[in-house]
């Protein structure tokens, strides 16, 4: 039923990494086990960025690291974003592998000139000269009260990037697999960590008792400790349905299990994992199948990823289109602080959405 | 320059405006010479060759902030090589750099006028500033990396680029190295130790940094060198750079290359009060030098000073290379209509070109009729090069493959990409068999 169950036997084939076996593990904790695991294996892998080193970043993903890979490995960095991304840019264009830290993804537009101008057009620009294996990680989304300024999904700004990669995981196992996917990978890459998924998964419902991932019963929250990809590009069918496809990723995973189980309509979930690259034949199989398209993110609407998602399925899908295709987004405004759970794009308003799509006539 | 506007005739205070203090009034930095008026350099203190000392390379920096207020020169005005900073280098190194200058001047001029002639769609000259990336291209090893700006082609030129492959990246023709992909001039040239240049200013300076940071992490003996110019100093990349190379103590030496101008410009945008860009190392906590960038010898000298520095792990140093762009900023700048037309002339610090063919003379080591012969020979060096370019084809005429196109734009080509390609080939399919163009 569920396609790329999550396997030990990726960790197991793994030759050169003794590790094997699986633990259950949150997803703060799968993503230091990647680094955990890279820093292992490859002397060209390091991190930094504001407070990664000794104490381990504000979220805790490098906690320990410095202490088991020494200084070098796992250290500060002043409070200068567009330094740490262009220096890691740098550190890309001798030979390394950087994997600096954005503390918040709200903060990573003073490095934008350096993703934009820079890392993504180095190898274009170079004639294949010169290029930057860098994987910026930065949490990123709302749902934790952060207000405009640690809550914001940028994915679509680094998505219009040709150049970039864009990656969003949405449990532990696809964190650490398509972490070290991400760090393997010869392009730039910025990997958004939707924080409200640190700790366990969110179903769009504040009011409920919060589940841990090692009590959420989520096949994803085991993860094996050795060494294993998630394929960048390959997006994962969550739920199998007949009446409607919704595509979603991040945060709104879950979410959209909510909103499927609430309206009561029999719809397909896909998780795109990373929007780019972009599952495109997953997504075009699945709506031709279901013949309706529902788009789920928590970015404000307007320009948002969710129009190019829904441009390719209107280009691709056109004849086999029942409903028009629906975008649930944030509301087009700032992130605003008192009114979170009115802009954050709940269950009840997918469900809503799923109704009227299988209404329409 | 302050508000001239006599009391009386200014507009009424704005409403809560205190009468009793004095009205506030913005300041508006201006050259001392627009082209209506006669050349200024006053404010230039050329100071006297080899006055300033050389500290030792290991020399704590706090023992080193009068450096940045004084004008670093080997070359006195009899055309000898004086003081500490001489790096004292054989003749023949020194005709070597003077050919590299020449050749970049004689580069120059042939494909300014190849744009003239519709050739190419962009050009920018070095004109003034040779001295500067020749000789730290002769002075740093193989394997150290170099972060230019766009006015650094004597790095190229004297290591021996080949002059046909320049041609073919101004020309975009099919056999561009960069594939098409670039403007004109904005080289790349891994093999020769020169980083892709792209046309945002200041953004490479933090690579440099970085790719310092990572020779220092793999325990690799390389340095980078990395340029702006004097008007990039005040982008942010600039400060980010010095913030990590002081703090991580990077191997690299960092340049600012101030010819006076960027684009139409002054200096005084960027450094208020003719403060030395040199300066803006000691907020830092590394050593500034200012250094006369029309001296190959001082320039040679400094770099010799910071590359030790960087390679014992002393971290590194800015430098600011006093020059001055002779020609205007590129193929669309007119500088006249900003500066005194000759103001060239008057720069207090010479021709590069005429002050090292000056000292060679002085030395007896050169004379007018070999420098007269040398300059032939490299125009006509220039001008095969150009041929052969031309022969392969000028902008337009020629271009690399169609599907370069698509090539590069990440490691593996994803499918938009290749849906693209495929459209477009239709596309061209269907214009040929329409017959049209």
């Amino acid at each position: 039923m569920v396609e790329n169950q999550p396997s030990v036997n990726d960790a197991a084939l793994d030759e050169g990494f003794a590790e094997t076996g699986t633990k259950k593990m949150n997803m703060i904790q799968a993503l230091n086990s990647a680094l955990d695991v890279m820093l292992g294996r490859d002397d060209d892998v390091l991190i930094f960025g504001e407070d990664v080193g000794y104490f381990g970043g504000v979220f805790r993903v490098t906690e320990g690291l410095q202490k088991k890979y020494g200084l070098k490995r796992c250290f500060d960095a002043p409070l200068t974003e567009g330094g740490i991304i262009g220096s890691a840019i740098g550190m890309g264009a001798y030979g390394l592998r950087p994997v600096p830290e954005i503390q918040f993804a709200d903060y990573i537009l003073p490095a934008y000139d350096q993703l934009v101008s820079e890392a993504a057009r180095l190898r274009y620009r170079s004639g294949g000269e010169f290029w930057a294996p860098i994987t910026v990680r930065t949490p990123y989304g709302g749902g934790i009260f952060g207000g405009q300024t640690h809550s914001q999904s940028p994915e679509a700004i680094f998505a219009h990037v040709t150049g970039l990669k864009t990656v969003i995981p949405s449990n532990p196992y696809d964190a650490k697999g398509l972490l070290i996917a991400s760090i393997e990978s010869n392009d730039p890459v910025v990997f958004l960590e939707p924080k409200r998924l640190y700790n366990g998964p969110f179903f769009g419902r504040p009011d409920e008792e919060l589940k841990t991932w090692a009590n959420s019963g989520d096949p994803y929250a085991e993860v094996p400790l050795g060494h294993y990809e998630v394929p960048l590009g390959k997006a994962a069918i969550l739920r199998e349905g007949r009446e409607a496809t919704v595509l979603t990723y991040g945060t709104m995973v879950h979410v959209a299990k909510a909103g499927i189980d609430d309206s009561g309509v029999d719809a397909e979930l896909i998780d795109l994992r990373s929007i780019v690259p972009l599952d495109i034949d997953t997504i075009v199989r699945s709506v031709k199948k279901t013949g309706r398209c529902l788009i789920l993110h928590e970015a404000s609407r307007f320009g948002g990823f969710g129009g190019e998602l829904s441009a390719l399925v209107q280009e691709r899908c056109f004849d086999h289109l029942r409903s028009p295709i629906q975008r649930i987004c944030g509301y087009d405004m700032p992130y605003p602080h008192a009114f979170e759970w009115d802009y954050f794009p709940g269950p009840i308003r997918l469900a809503e959405a799923l109704k009227s799509a299988v209404e329409y006539r | 320059m302050t508000d001239t506007t006599a009391p009386e005739d200014r507009p009424a205070p704005p409403p809560g405006a205190k009468p009793n203090l004095p009205r506030l009034e913005l300041h508006i930095p201006e050259p001392p010479s627009r082209p209506d008026t006669e050349v200024d350099f006053r404010h230039v203190n050329r100071g006297k060759a080899g006055a300033v000392r050389r500290p030792d390379i290991a020399e704590h920096e706090s023992n080193m902030r009068d450096l940045p207020y004084e004008l670093i020169r080997v070359l006195d005005d009899d055309h000898k090589a004086v003081g500490p900073w001489d790096p004292k280098l054989s003749p023949d190194t020194l005709i070597k750099g003077l050919r590299a200058m020449m050749l970049t001047r004689a580069f120059d001029d042939r494909l300014f006028r190849a744009h003239r002639q519709g050739k190419t769609s962009f050009y920018m000259k070095s004109t003034g500033e040779e001295a500067i990336a020749a000789a730290q291209s002769l002075a740093l090893d193989k394997g150290d990396m170099f972060f230019p700006t766009y006015r650094a082609s004597a790095w190229l030129h004297a290591r021996n680029y080949p002059l046909t492959t320049m041609c073919n990246q101004i020309f975009s023709n099919a056999e561009d190295p960069l594939a098409g992909k670039q403007l004109p001039i904005l080289f790349s040239a891994r093999d020769y130790d020169f980083y892709s240049i792209s046309g945002n200013l200041g953004v490479r300076f933090v690579h440099a940094v970085g790719w310092a940071m990572a020779s220092a992490y793999k325990n690799d003996t390389k340095i980078s060198l990395a340029y702006v110019g004097d008007g990039t100093t005040a982008e942010g990349d600039f400060h980010e750079a010095m913030t990590f190379a002081a703090a991580f103590r990077a191997p690299a030496i960092l340049c600012v290359t101030n010819n006076q101008y960027a684009i139409s410009s002054f200096a005084g945008f960027a450094a208020p009060e003719r403060l030395p860009f040199a300066a803006k190392a000691l907020a830092y906590g590394f050593p500034g030098l200012k250094v006369d960038g029309n001296d190959f010898l001082a320039v040679w000298g400094a770099t010799q000073w910071a590359a030790e520095r960087a390679r014992t792990n002393n971290g590194p140093t800015l430098i600011e290379f006093y020059t001055y762009r002779a020609e205007g900023h590129s193929t669309s700048d007119d500088p006249s209509r900003y500066r005194p037309k000759d103001e060239a002339n008057h720069w207090p610090l010479g021709d590069p070109v005429e002050r090292l063919k000056d000292h060679l003379i002085a030395l007896g080591a050169w004379d007018e009729d070999k420098h007269a012969a040398l300059a032939e020979e490299l125009k006509e060096k220039v001008r095969v090069a150009v041929k052969e370019a031309e022969a392969i084809g000028t902008l337009g005429q020629s271009k690399p493959p169609i599907d370069e196109m698509f090539v590069d734009v990440f490691e593996d080509m994803d499918w938009r990409l290749k849906e693209q390609r495929a459209e477009l080939h239709q596309l061209r399919a269907a214009r040929e068999r329409g017959g049209s163009n």
